[in-house]
C-alpha cells in the first residue's frame, strides 16, 4: 500500500511531538545536530500536554522552598525518588521555563501584586510555541508520521526508525546516529483527555531493542471527568462535594486521597458532584486559568458550581502514573546504546517515586528529560559522524508487523481484550493478587494470539502496533504489580495493604514473549 | 466528538485536517473537510481552536450524537467558536494565557 519509501538521514531522530519531544529536538539542534522529529499526530496539538495543559514544578531557587518541594511527595512516593535527580529537574525546569518566558514567547500572566507566576502552562499555547521554536532551530518536523519500529545496527545499537506518513500516503525511514523516544505514556485508549495518541508505543519499541522498563506497577492513575466526556482535568475537583444518587454525601470521597472511594461506589452506582466549595472569586479565576475545563459544562448547559452532575473515572495509565523506560544515565540514555528516552515514555520514579507525576512533576520531567536526552543524543550522534548513516540496519519490530503465524487477528479485538483487563476499577484500581493473576492469564493469551496472527500494513501498521503496545504495557504493568507484594505509592494491593521495608526498591521489567521482573537494588 | 463542519463558513484552508492529532478528516472534492473517521475523534477541541472562521463544532460527549446540531442555534447561543475565543486565538484577541491566574488551593498539593 502507498508509494515508495522515503529515505531520510539525521544525526538525531526524535520520536514524538509533545513537550518532551520538542525540548529534545530543540536542544539537540542547539547542540549542533541535524534533527528530524516524527510525530504520530501533529506536533503542536498531539499528546496529553497540548490538550490538557499543565501545572509545572517551577520552584524559586530558595533553599527552603526547594527543600519543601522535594519533601512534598517523598512519602507519598514510597521513598523511591532520588534527591539528586529532583535537584537537577528543579534547576533545569526553572531555566527552561524562564527561557520560555524571556525568549520563547510564552505569554505568562501577571498577578495583581505585579508578580508573574510561571507554574502553569496552557496546552495549546505552549505547544504551538514549542513547534515554532523547534522549526526555527532547524528541526525538520514530520507530522502524521507514526513511527512503527526502530532500526538497529549489527552491534545492537539503535540506528534509526521506520514508519508511515499517513497523510502523504507512503512509508519512510530515518537513518540516524541516535534516537530519542518521547512518545508519551500509555492510557490504553480510555478516552482521557488528549491521550488517544499515547498508546505506549515507545515502551514496546524500546523493549524490542532490548531496553528495560521500570516502575510499571505505578500505572493505575485515574482521572475524574463528567460522565461520557473526555475532560479529565482533576485539579478543580478539590472544590467538589461528591454525592450518591439519593443526594446524600459520599463520605470520604475526594479528588485527592479519596478517589478510591469514588471508584468503589462507581462499581455499583452512579456518583455525582458539585463544585460547591468554590467562592465567586475562585469561580472567576478557574475560568481564566483553564478554559477547557468549562467546555463540557457550558456546552451541556450545566452550572458545575450549583448543579449536580454525574462523574466517571478514566484510566490514565502511565500518563499520570510514573512507569516507563528505564533511564541509565544523567543524559537520559537507556540501557541500549544510541537510544534515549524522555517524558512519559521514560520512568518518572527519579523524581516522583511511586506517586503520580500529575499536577507538576510530569511537566517538569518532560521538559528537563527532553533537554537532556536531546543534548545527550546529539553528543553521541556527532561522535559517530556521518558513518552512522551507512551502517547496515535491521528492522527491530515484531508483534503486529511480522506475525509468526498465519494472521487473521483484528487489532480491535486485541484492544477490547486488553481494555477488559486494565480499565475496570475492580481489576486495576483496587488491585488484588488473585485478580492480577487472572488478568495476566488473559493478557498473556492475548499476546500469544496477536504475536502469531496480528498484522497491519501501510496506514494500518500503526493500529496493529498500538494494539500490540497496549498488550505489552498491560503485561509489564501487572507482572510488576504482582512482584510488589506490599502497598507503596500508587501501587496498592488489597491483599498486601502495608508498606514493607524489605521492598524499598524499584522493580525493573521487560521481555516480550516472556515477561520478567527483577528488583533493582543498585542506586540510580 | 466532532459533529459539525459548516460548509457555509469553511474557507477550505486545510488547517483542521493538518492539526487533528488523530487524523479524523479527509479533504472533500470541494476542499471542505469531511469527517471521515469520527470513531477516532478524541474530543480534544484542537480543530475548533485552530479554525479561523469558527466553522467547526465539537460536542463534549465522546459518542456520536443521534440528533445533528443546528448551526444557527450553535451560533446564536455563542457556542460556535467559543473555545477559540476563550484561549484568545484569532486576529486582534489577547492570548488567554495572559490572564490565566488560577484560584488559590490552600496548602494541599495539586496532584493532577
Ligand atoms: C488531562 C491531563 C492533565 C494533566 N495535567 C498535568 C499537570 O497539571 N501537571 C503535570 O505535571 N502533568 C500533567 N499531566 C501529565 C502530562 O500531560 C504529561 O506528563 C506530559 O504531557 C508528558 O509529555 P510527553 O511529551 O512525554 O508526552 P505527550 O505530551 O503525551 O506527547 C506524546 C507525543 O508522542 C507522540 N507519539 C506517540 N506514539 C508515537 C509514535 N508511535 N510515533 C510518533 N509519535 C508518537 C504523540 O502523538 C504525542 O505527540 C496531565 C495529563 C492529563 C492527561
Ligand atoms: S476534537 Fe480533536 S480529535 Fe476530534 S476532530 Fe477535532 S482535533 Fe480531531
Ligand atoms: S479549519 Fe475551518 S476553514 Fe479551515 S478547512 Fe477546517 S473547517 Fe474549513
Amino acid at each position: 500500500m502507498g508509494g515508495q519509501t522515503q529515505e531520510l538521514t539525521a544525526d538525531v531522530l526524535v520520536v514524538g511531538g509533545g513537550p518532551a519531544a520538542t525540548w529534545a529536538a530543540l536542544d539537540a539542534a542547539r547542540a549542533g545536530a541535524d534533527v528530524v522529529l516524527a510525530d504520530k499526530g501533529y506536533c503542536g496539538t498531539s499528546g496529553a500536554t497540548a490538550t490538557g495543559g499543565t501545572g509545572v514544578w517551577y520552584v524559586q531557587p530558595d533553599p527552603a522552598a526547594r527543600e519543601a518541594a522535594m519533601a512534598s511527595r517523598e512519602g507519598l512516593g514510597g521513598y523511591l525518588a532520588d534527591r539528586g535527580w529532583m535537584t537537577r529537574v528543579l534547576d533545569r525546569t526553572y531555566a527552561n521555563i524562564n527561557e520560555l518566558a524571556e525568549s520563547g514567547g510564552y505569554p505568562f500572566p501577571t498577578a495583581p501584586d505585579g508578580r508573574q507566576p510561571r507554574n502553569g502552562l496552557q496546552g495549546p499555547e505552549y505547544m504551538r510555541r514549542m513547534r515554532i521554536r523547534a522549526r526555527r532551530a532547524g528541526v525538520r518536523i514530520l507530522d502524521h508520521s507514526p513511527v512503527t519500529e526502530l532500526l538497529t545496527a549489527a552491534d545492537g545499537s539503535v540506528a534509526g526508525a521506520a514508519g508511515h506518513r499517513r497523510q502523504a500516503g507512503h512509508p519512510y525511514r530515518v537513518r540516524a546516529g541516535a534516537v530519542v523516544l518521547a512518545t508519551g505514556g500509555c492510557a490504553f485508549l480510555s478516552g482521557a483527555l488528549g491521550t488517544d495518541t499515547d498508546t505506549g508505543d515507545g515502551a514496546l519499541y524500546a523493549a524490542e531493542a532490548g531496553a528495560e522498563l521500570s516502575g510499571m506497577e505505578f500505572s493505575n492513575a485515574y482521572g475524574i471527568a463528567p460522565e461520557h466526556t473526555s475532560v479529565t482535568k482533576t485539579a478543580f475537583y478539590s472544590f467538589a462535594t461528591f454525592y450518591r444518587e439519593d443526594g446524600s454525601v459520599l463520605e470520604g470521597a475526594a479528588s485527592q486521597g479519596g478517589r478510591s472511594v469514588i471508584a468503589r461506589e462507581l462499581l455499583g452506582a452512579k456518583v455525582y458532584c458539585t463544585l460547591d466549595r468554590a467562592d465567586p472569586a475562585d469561580r472567576q479565576a478557574m475560568r481564566l486559568a483553564q478554559p477547557n475545563f468549562f467546555l463540557t459544562f457550558d456546552r451541556l448547559g450545566i452550572d458545575p458550581f450549583t448543579q449536580r452532575f454525574a462523574i466517571t473515572l478514566l484510566a490514565e495509565g502511565t500518563v499520570r502514573g510514573t512507569g516507563g523506560i528505564r533511564i541509565a544515565g544523567e543524559d537520559c540514555r537507556t540501557t541500549v546504546p544510541g537510544l534515549y528516552a524522555a517524558g512519559d515514555a521514560a520512568t518518572r520514579e527519579e523524581i516522583c517515586g511511586g506517586f503520580t507525576g500529575g499536577g507538576s512533576h510530569n511537566a517538569a520531567w518532560a521538559m528537563s528529560s527532553g533537554s537532556w536526552a536531546g543534548t545527550g543524543a546529539a553528543r553521541y550522534a556527532l561522535g559517530l559522524g556521518r558513518a552512522a548513516h551507512t551502517r547496515a540496519v535491521r528492522a527491530a519490530g515484531g508483534a503486529g508487523l511480522r506475525p509468526t503465524g498465519r494472521g487473521g487477528v483484528d487489532h480491535r479485538e486485541v484492544i477490547a481484550a486488553v481494555q477488559g483487563e486494565v480499565l475496570p476499577y475492580d481489576k486495576n484500581y483496587l488491585r488484588h493478587g488473585d485478580t492480577l493473576t487472572a488478568s495476566l492469564r488473559v493478557l498473556d493469551d492475548t499476546w500469544r494470539q496477536l504475536r502469531s496472527g496480528l498484522r497491519g500494513d501501510g496506514r494500518d501498521a500503526i493500529r496493529a502496533r498500538q494494539a500490540a503496545a497496549l498488550a505489552a504495557n498491560a503485561r509489564w504493568m501487572y507482572r510488576s504489580a504482582l512482584a510488589r507484594t506490599e502497598s507503596r505509592g500508587m501501587a496498592r494491593r488489597l491483599d498486601f495493604p502495608e508498606q514493607d521495608p524489605a521492598q524499598h526498591h524499584r522493580i525493573a521489567t521487560g521481555g516480550l514473549d516472556e515477561v520478567w521482573t527483577r528488583p533493582v537494588k543498585e542506586p540510580v | 466528538m466532532i459533529e459539525l463542519v459548516s460548509a457555509a463558513r469553511c474557507i477550505a484552508c486545510d488547517k483542521c485536517i493538518r492539526v487533528c492529532p488523530t487524523d479524523v478528516f479527509d479533504r472533500g472534492t470541494d476542499g471542505i473537510p469531511v469527517i471521515a473517521r469520527q470513531d477516532d475523534c478524541q474530543t480534544c477541541f484542537h480543530c475548533e481552536a485552530n479554525c479561523p472562521v469558527d466553522a467547526l463544532y465539537v460536542d463534549p460527549r465522546t459518542r456520536p450524537q443521534p440528533v445533528p446540531h443546528h448551526e444557527d442555534e450553535l451560533a446564536d447561543s455563542g457556542l460556535l467558536g467559543s473555545y477559540r475565543a476563550r484561549i484568545g486565538w484569532g486576529h486582534g484577541r489577547t492570548p488567554g494565557a495572559l490572564q490565566a491566574i488560577g484560584p488559590a488551593f490552600g496548602t494541599a498539593p495539586i496532584t493532577s
